[in-house]
C-alpha cells in the first residue's frame, strides 16, 4: 500500500508516495538521489546511513521512510552552506579523517550531533559518540583529531 | 535484506491505535522502531502492517507524579540520558540509558519499545526490575499496572497480553540517600549486555538496607538476584562481605551461552558485576 | 626537479567529493532501464539440489526472468589467477566455481538462484518464492579435520579435500640437524584465526550491454579493473576483451577483497546482455559475510631452535591453509608464495623449512586480506620470537638485537639473500627497535610494570620486527612461481596542449590517495602546480592498461611507470626546448618547470613547450608532434618495507577483558611521498592487525553455519576499543625504483596482530599463561588465566 510522505530534506520539500516497507535510506538515495547517503550493513550496526532529523543523529536505515512524515531531515549533501563547508567537513579533510569516504556521512553526521550538545568533547567523550560508526579504514585516530579540530573551529566562530 | 511488504498505519491516539490492533491481529506496534525494523529488514518478523504510535506526544514525558517517576512509554533512551530530574532522582536510569546502543538508537528507540521487546540482552529489564518499578498498559477498555518483576516473563516474551499497548513505566522516588548503578559488560559487536547489572541500596550506619540486585543478559530473561540482596542486607558494607554476597549471583537460574560468553564465564561475570555494583552503591 | 609537494602532508584533493556526500560507488550509479537482481542462496555448507522450482517466483508481478545453476551449465567458471604445483609437480586441484551451482553446493552462502526484477524488494520476494529441494550432506570446516580419513569431501573428485601441498626452504634433512643441534627449541601450535574483510562499501556490480556496439559495460566495486576484465573476458565468458568496458569508480575500501573476479561480475555482465536491459546487483552485509572471500585460517606448529647464546640455528613449519570450498583469484599463491617467502623475517636465521599442505573445506573461500600471507609469517616469527625470550630468560627486545640481520642500503652494501627464494632489498632492522624502545621509554615501563603488577594490574608489554614483501612484482619472477599475468603497472601521462597534465594510471585507489600522491609526483617532476595534474584510474576505456591496487604495490610500481613516461615527457620537451631556444638539448637543464639553457637566463617554461608539441609550427625536423607518452613498469625485485610495533596493555585480572593503553610504530616504508597519508595507512593497517588480535575470528558450527555473519556477531574495532597511535618512520630507501619507495597499505596490519598477543602473554606469563588463541577474548584470556 503506498503511503504519501511530506519530508523536508536539506531545506526543500518534498511530496512522495512510498510502500510502507521502504527505508528512509532507501527513499533518500533512490527516490531523491541523494546518495551521500550510505548503506554498510543490515543490521543497523555501522551507521554508514546516519543522517539527521529535526536535529538528532539517527539511523536512516532503521527507519521507515512513512516515520520520517512532517519531519526536517538533513543529510550530508546539506551541510555545506553553498561552497561554503562546514567545518567537520573542513577538518575531516584537513586532518585526513577519511580514506576511501564510504563511512565518511555517517561519521560527520554523528560527530555534528556530538557537537551540537557537547561542543567542547574530549577524546574519550569522541570515541565514545563514536560506537555507532564503523570506519575500517582510518583506525578512528584520525577521525578523532578532526572532530576536535571541528569543535576548535566552531569554539571560535561562536 | 529488505522487509517484506507491510501496511503502515499512523496512530492519532492511544484509542486509534488500539482500535486498529484489534482489527488487525498480525500488525505490530513501532514505537521507535529499532528493535521491531532491523527484525523486519532480516525477515525474522514480517508483520502484515506496522501501527506507528510516534505520533502520540503524550506518551512522552517524565514526570513526577504522586511519589513516582513517571516515564511515558515513548520517551527515547537519549531523552531519558539527558533528563535532568532523573539525574537527580533516578541516575539508575540516565546511567542505563546512556549505554544502550548508541548515540542514533538512543535519539530513536523508546522505553516502552525496548521493554516490550524484552530482548534477554537489553539494558532496562535489570534498571527496571532493581527500581521496582510498574509498567502501566491499556487495551482501551481496562489498564492495569504490571511490577517489572511479573511483566518480563522469559526469552523474547513478556506479561503483555494481545491487544496491549505500554502506556507508561512507574518507578517508586527513590528514597534520599538510595544509591543506584548499572554495570554493563558488553558483547563487542553487538554491545549488548553479556552481563548488565543493575543495583540499588542506601547504606545506613554502615549497614546495606534496601538492597536490589538485577541482571540481564546472564539468562533466558532478566532477574532480581535475591541470593545476592538476601547474603548483603543487613551487613556491614565492607569489601569482603560485598565479595560474597556477590559470589552468590546467578546460583540457581538458566545461564545462556553463545561464543562470546559460556555459561561458566557468564556466571563468573555475574558475580564480578554484582560485586562492582555493589561497592558502587554501598560503599 | 624540486621538491615542492613530495615529502609534504597534501591535503586530499579526492576528499572534497567524499565530504559532501558526491562520491560516486556503484550502488549510486543508476542507469535506465535499469533491473535487479538478487541471488539466493544455499542456507546448507553441503548439499545436493535435488530440485529447484521457480514458477510460483517467475509468475510474481514484476519478476524478469530467474536463472539457475543449468543456465550456467557449459560456462566456465571463476578461475584461479595462480597455478601452485603440488611437491611432486603435478599441477595444484581447480575445481570449477560455477556462476551458479548445479548440483552439489559447497558452502552457506553458494550462489543457487539469480533472480531479475524490476526492484530489488521485488526480486528479493521473488527468491523467496523459489523452491529448492536439498539433501543435506555432513560439512567440514576445520582443515585438519577435512584431512582425516572418512571426512566429507567437498569435491567428489579429489578424495582427499586436498588442494595441493608444497614447501619452500633449505633441504628438510638439513634443517632437521639445525634444530638437533640447538641447545633450546620453542615450540608452538598457533591458529592464525579466519577473518572477514568487510570493506564498509559492500560489493556492487551493473552489468550494461549496448546492442548497437555489441558492447558491455561492468561497472565494479573492484581494486583492478582491466584484471576483472581480462579474467572475464579470457576464462569465464569467452568474450572479446576489446568489446568489454570495465569501470571500478569510488571504491569504499577494498582490504583485498575486492581484487578477485567474483562469481556476480559475470553473472551481471552475462545477464545484460540476455535480458538487453542494466542489470544491478549489490550485496547485502549478510551477504559479504557469506561471500566475500576471507582472510588467514592457518593452522600451525611451528619450532625455533635457539644456540646457547641465543642465536637462532633453524627454523620447522608444518602448517595447514585452509583455502574454503574453491580457489579464489589469488588463494593458491597467499599461503605459499605470499607467507613462504617470507618466514626469514628480519633475522639470520640459517636453516628455515616449511612444509604446507592446503585444504578445501565446506567454508568461504579465503583469499588476501590485507598483509596476505605475510602476517602469518610475522605471526609465527613473532609469537616464537617473544615466547622464546621468555623460555630462555632473555629480554624480547634483547634477543631480537641478536638475532637482527645487519643493515644493508642495497647500493653499497648487496641485498639480503635469505633462505626461503627471496633477496631483500635494503634494510636497517635494529634502528626501528631502538627507535621503538625509545618511544616506549622501555627502562620506564618496566618499572612500571613492576609497580603495576604490585597493584594487582596486570600490564604487559609485547614486541613485533616485521618485515614484508611489497610492490609485487617483477613478472618474470612471479610467472616462473606460477602467477598467470604478469604484474607491472602501466601509466599514460598526457600533457595537453596548455600544459595541463592528465596522467592515466593502472593503479586503482580505494582510499589509498592516489589522486593526491601520484599527482604530487607529477607536479614535482615537470614543475607545474599540483592543480594542472589529474589522475585518472579506474576505467578500462581510459586507462590503457593496468595490473591494480594490491600488495601495497600503487606507488612503488604504478608510481614508477608514472614516472617512466615522465621521463619520456621531459627528454621529449627538450627536443622541443632547444629547437625553440636556439642549442643543443644536451645544453639545457629543467628545473622548477622551465628548461634553461646552462649558463645563461634563456629559458622556455614547460607551458610554451606543451603548446608547441600540439601546435609544431616552429618545430624539429623529425619529430612527431604531440606530447603524450605511455609507459609500463615491470619492478626489478619487491620491496621490503619493515617496522617495529609495540603494544602496551593492561588486562583485567577479574574479567579477562584487554584494554590497549599504548601503541607505538615505527616503520620504515622507503621514502614517503605524502606523510600524512602513509601515516593513515598505518593507522587503519594497525585497527585491522589489532581487530584480528583481540575482536574478530570467524566461527562456523559443526553444520558449517557461519555464526559470526553480521556486524551484531562478528566484532571490528570501533573508536572506544583503540587508543591514539604513537606513530614514527625511518627511511631506508628502496634501491631498485626511481621514487625510492617500498609501500605502506599492508605494514599495520602485518606487524601489529603478534605485539598485541605478546603483550597479553606477557602480562599473564607470571599467572602461568603459556598460550592464547585469537582473537583474544576476555573469555579466552579469563580460561587462560585461571587454567580454565
Amino acid at each position: 500500500m503506498a503511503e504519501t510522505v511530506n519530508i523536508t530534506v536539506n531545506g526543500t520539500q518534498y511530496s512522495k508516495e512510498v510502500e510502507g516497507r521502504t527505508l528512509l535510506v532507501h527513499f533518500l538515495r533512490d527516490t531523491l538521489g541523494l546518495t551521500g547517503t550510505h548503506v554498510g550493513c543490515d543490521t543497523s550496526s555501522c551507521g554508514a546511513c546516519t543522517v539527521h532529523i529535526d536535529g538528532k543523529a539517527v539511523k536512516s536505515c532503521s527507519m521507515l521512510a512513512a516515520q520520517a512524515d512532517g519531519k526536517s531531515i538533513t543529510t550530508i549533501e546539506g551541510m555545506a552552506n553553498g561552497d561554503e563547508l562546514h567545518p567537520l567537513q573542513e577538518s575531516f579533510r584537513e586532518k585526513h579523517g577519511l580514506q576511501c569516504g564510504f563511512c565518511t556521512p555517517g561519521m560527520i553526521m554523528t560527530a555534528a550531533d556530538l557537537l551540537n550538545h557537547n561542543p567542547n568533547p574530549s577524546e574519550t567523550e569522541i570515541r565514545e559518540a563514536l560506537e555507532g560508526n564503523i570506519c575500517r579504514c582510518t583506525g578512528y585516530h584520525n577521525i578523532v583529531e578532526a572532530i576536535k579540530d571541528a569543535a576548535e573551529k566552531m569554539a571560535v566562530t561562536a | 535484506m529488505l522487509p517484506n511488504t507491510v501496511d503502515y498505519y499512523r496512530a492519532s491516539s492511544v484509542s486509534d491505535a488500539l482500535s486498529v490492533l484489534k482489527a488487525n491481529p498480525d500488525a505490530k506496534i513501532l514505537a521507535g522502531g529499532h528493535s521491531l525494523i532491523p527484525a523486519m529488514k532480516l525477515r525474522l518478523n514480517s508483520p502484515s502492517m506496522v501501527i506507528d504510535i510516534a505520533n502520540l506526544s503524550d506518551l512522552n514525558y517524565i514526570k513526577e507524579e504522586g511519589g513516582n517517576i513517571c516515564i511515558g512509554a515513548m520517551t527515547t533512551h537519549g531523552q531519558i540520558a539527558h533528563s535532568s530530574l532523573l539525574a537527580e532522582k533516578l541516575p539508575l536510569f540516565t546511567e542505563t540509558a546512556d549505554v544502550i546502543g548508541d548515540v542514533q538508537v538512543r535519539n530513536m528507540g523508546t522505553i516502552g519499545g525496548s521493554i516490550a521487546h524484552a530482548d534477554p540482552s537489553a539494558d532496562w529489564p535489570a534498571a527496571l526490575l532493581a527500581a521496582d518499578a510498574s509498567i502501566v498498559v491499556t487495551n482501551g477498555d481496562d489498564t492495569r499496572s504490571i511490577s517489572a518483576v511479573d511483566f518480563f516473563v522469559g526469552f523474547f516474551s513478556t506479561a503483555l497480553e494481545e491487544g496491549e499497548i505500554i502506556t507508561e513505566i512507574q518507578v517508586p522516588v527513590p528514597a534520599a540517600g538510595t544509591k543506584m548503578t548499572y554495570q554493563k559488560f558488553m558483547q563487542p559487536a553487538s554491545r549488548f549486555a553479556i552481563v548488565g547489572c543493575a543495583a540499588m541500596a542506601k547504606v545506613e550506619n554502615g549497614v546495606v538496607a534496601d538492597v536490589k540486585v538485577a541482571f540481564t543478559g546472564v539468562s533466558d530473561g532478566p532477574f532480581r538476584d535475591g541470593n545476592v540482596e538476601a547474603a548483603i542486607s543487613g551487613k556491614t558494607a565492607t569489601a569482603e562481605n560485598i565479595a560474597s554476597a556477590a559470589a552468590q549471583a546467578a546460583s540457581d537460574v538458566s545461564l545462556n551461552a553463545d561464543h562470546y560468553a559460556d555459561e561458566d564465564y557468564r556466571q563468573h561475570l555475574a558475580r564480578v558485576y554484582a560485586k562492582r555494583a555493589l561497592t558502587a552503591v554501598c560503599r | 626537479m624540486s621538491n615542492k609537494y613530495i615529502g609534504q602532508s597534501v591535503k586530499r584533493v579526492e576528499d572534497k567529493r567524499f565530504i559532501t556526500g558526491q562520491g560516486r560507488y556503484t550502488d549510486d550509479i543508476v542507469l535506465p532501464r535499469m533491473v535487479h537482481a538478487y541471488i539466493l542462496r544455499s542456507p546448507y555448507a553441503h548439499a545436493r539440489i535435488k530440485s529447484i522450482d521457480t514458477s510460483e517466483a517467475l509468475a510474481m508481478k514484476g519478476v524478469v526472468t530467474i536463472y539457475t545453476g543449468k543456465d550456467f551449465e557449459n560456462i566456465n567458471g571463476v578461475p584461479c589467477g595462480w597455478q601452485v604445483n603440488f611437491k611432486d609437480g603435478t599441477t595444484m586441484r581447480e575445481p570449477k566455481h560455477p556462476l551458479l551451482v548445479l548440483d552439489k553446493v559447497k558452502h552457506a552462502g553458494d550462489g543457487v538462484a539469480m533472480v531479475v526484477a524490476e526492484t530489488k524488494e521485488i526480486a528479493a520476494d521473488a527468491a523467496e518464492a523459489i523452491n529448492v529441494k536439498y539433501e543435506v550432506l555432513k560439512a567440514v570446516t576445520n582443515p585438519k579435520e577435512a584431512l582425516a580419513p572418512g571426512a566429507p569431501l567437498v569435491h567428489d573428485e579429489y578424495p582427499d579435500n586436498v588442494a595441493f601441498d608444497w614447501q619452500i626452504g633449505n633441504d628438510k634433512a638439513e634443517v632437521d640437524a639445525a634444530m638437533a643441534s640447538a641447545h633450546h627449541i620453542t615450540k608452538l601450535d598457533f591458529t592464525n584465526n579466519r577473518v572477514v574483510p568487510n570493506a564498509m562499501e559492500p560489493r556492487s556490480y551493473i552489468g550494461d550491454y549496448d546492442t548497437a556496439y555489441d558492447r558491455y559495460t561492468l561497472y565494479t566495486s573492484t581494486q583492478n579493473p582491466h584484471l576483472i576484465r581480462l579474467l572475464m573476458c579470457a576464462f569465464v565468458l569467452g568474450i572479446p576483451e576489446h568489446k568489454v568496458r570495465v569501470v571500478g569508480p569510488d571504491v569504499g575500501g577494498g582490504f583485498g577483497s575486492k581484487i578477485y573476479h567474483y562469481t556476480e561480475e559475470a553473472l551481471v555482465t552475462w545477464a545484460a546482455k540476455q535480458l538487453r536491459r542494466p542489470i544491478k546487483w549489490t550485496s547485502d552485509r549478510s551477504e559479504a559475510f557469506l561471500t566475500d572471500a576471507h582472510g588467514r585460517d592457518h593452522v600451525s606448529t611451528a619450532e625455533m631452535g635457539f644456540d646457547k647464546d641465543g642465536h637462532i640455528v633453524g627454523l620447522r613449519i608444518k602448517t595447514y591453509a585452509n583455502l574454503g570450498a574453491y580457489l579464489s583469484t589469488f588463494a593458491s599463491a597467499v599461503p605459499t608464495y605470499l607467507h613462504g617467502t617470507l618466514l626469514q623475517g628480519v633475522y639470520t636465521t640459517p636453516k628455515i623449512h616449511l612444509d604446507m599442505t592446503c585444504v578445501f573445506t565446506h567454508t568461504t573461500a579465503v583469499d588476501a586480506y590485507r598483509g596476505a600471507g605475510r602476517p602469518e609469517a610475522t605471526y609465527l616469527l613473532e609469537r616464537l620470537m617473544d615466547v622464546s625470550a621468555h623460555e630462555m630468560g632473555i629480554d624480547p627486545a634483547e634477543l631480537r638485537f641478536k638475532n637482527f640481520i645487519p643493515p644493508f642500503d642495497g647500493v653499497n652494501q648487496p641485498g639480503y639473500q635469505t633462505q626461503v627464494a627471496l633477496q631483500y632489498d635494503s634494510g636497517n632492522y635494529k634502528a626501528v627497535l631502538e627507535r621503538g624502545l625509545e618511544m616506549l621509554g622501555y627502562a620506564d615501563f618496566k618499572e612500571k610494570q613492576a609497580e603495576a603488577r604490585k597493584n594487582g594490574k596486570l600490564l604487559g608489554v609485547g614486541f613485533s620486527t616485521y618485515i614484508e614483501a611489497c610492490g609485487i612484482a617483477p613478472s618474470a619472477v612471479v610467472g616462473a612461481l606460477g602467477a598467470r599475468a604478469g604484474l607491472f603497472e602501466s601509466a599514460q601521462v598526457r600533457v595537453q596542449p596548455t600544459g595541463k597534465v592528465s596522467v592515466y594510471t593502472g593503479s586503482h585507489s580505494h582510499g589509498q590517495g592516489h589522486e593526491t600522491s601520484f599527482a604530487q609526483v607529477v607536479a614535482d617532476k615537470l614543475g607545474i602546480p599540483l592543480a594542472d595534474v589529474e589522475i585518472i584510474h579506474g576505467d578500462s576505456d581510459s586507462v590503457a592498461f593496468g595490473m591494480g591496487t594490491y600488495g601495497s604495490r600503487s606507488l612503488a610500481v604504478g608510481g614508477s611507470a608514472i614516472v617512466k613516461s615522465i621521463e619520456k615527457v621531459l627528454e621529449k620537451g627538450a627536443k622541443i626546448a632547444a629547437h625553440k631556444l636556439e642549442c643543443s638539448a644536451d645544453d639545457l637543464d629543467f628545473a622548477d618547470g622551465k628548461w634553461t639553457v646552462k649558463g645563461t637566463d634563456k629559458s622556455i617554461g614547460f607551458g610554451d613547450v606543451a603548446l608547441t608539441a600540439y601546435v609544431p609550427h616552429v618545430y624539429p625536423a623529425n619529430l612527431e608532434p604531440g606530447l603524450d607518452f605511455s609507459s609500463f613498469y615491470d619492478p626489478a625485485n619487491f620491496t621490503y618495507p619493515f617496522g617495529c610495533h609495540i603494544a602496551v596493555v593492561e588486562v583485567d585480572a577479574e574479567t579477562g577483558k584487554v584494554t590497549i593503553k599504548r601503541f607505538v610504530a615505527v616503520d620504515d616504508v622507503g621514502n614517503v611521498i605524502n606523510p600524512m597519508i602513509v601515516e593513515g595507512q598505518i593507522h587503519g593497517g594497525l585497527a585491522q592487525g589489532i581487530g584480528q588480535a583481540l575482536l574478530e575470528g570467524v566461527i562456523y558450527d559443526e553444520n558449517g553455519q557461519l555464526t559470526t555473519g553480521t556486524f551484531m556477531d562478528y566484532a571490528m574495532p570501533r573508536a572506544d576499543d583503540l587508543p591514539m597511535f604513537e606513530t614514527d618512520r625511518k627511511t631506508t630507501p628502496c634501491p631498485h625504483n626511481p621514487l625510492g619507495v617500498k609501500g605502506a597499505g599492508e605494514a599495520g596490519a602485518i606487524g601489529s596482530t603478534p605485539a598485541v598477543v605478546n603483550a597479553v602473554m606477557n602480562a599473564t606469563w607470571h599467572l602461568g599463561v603459556s598460550d592464547l588463541e585469537m582473537p583474544l577474548t576476555p573469555q579466552r584470556v579469563w580460561r587462560a588465566m585461571n587454567h580454565k
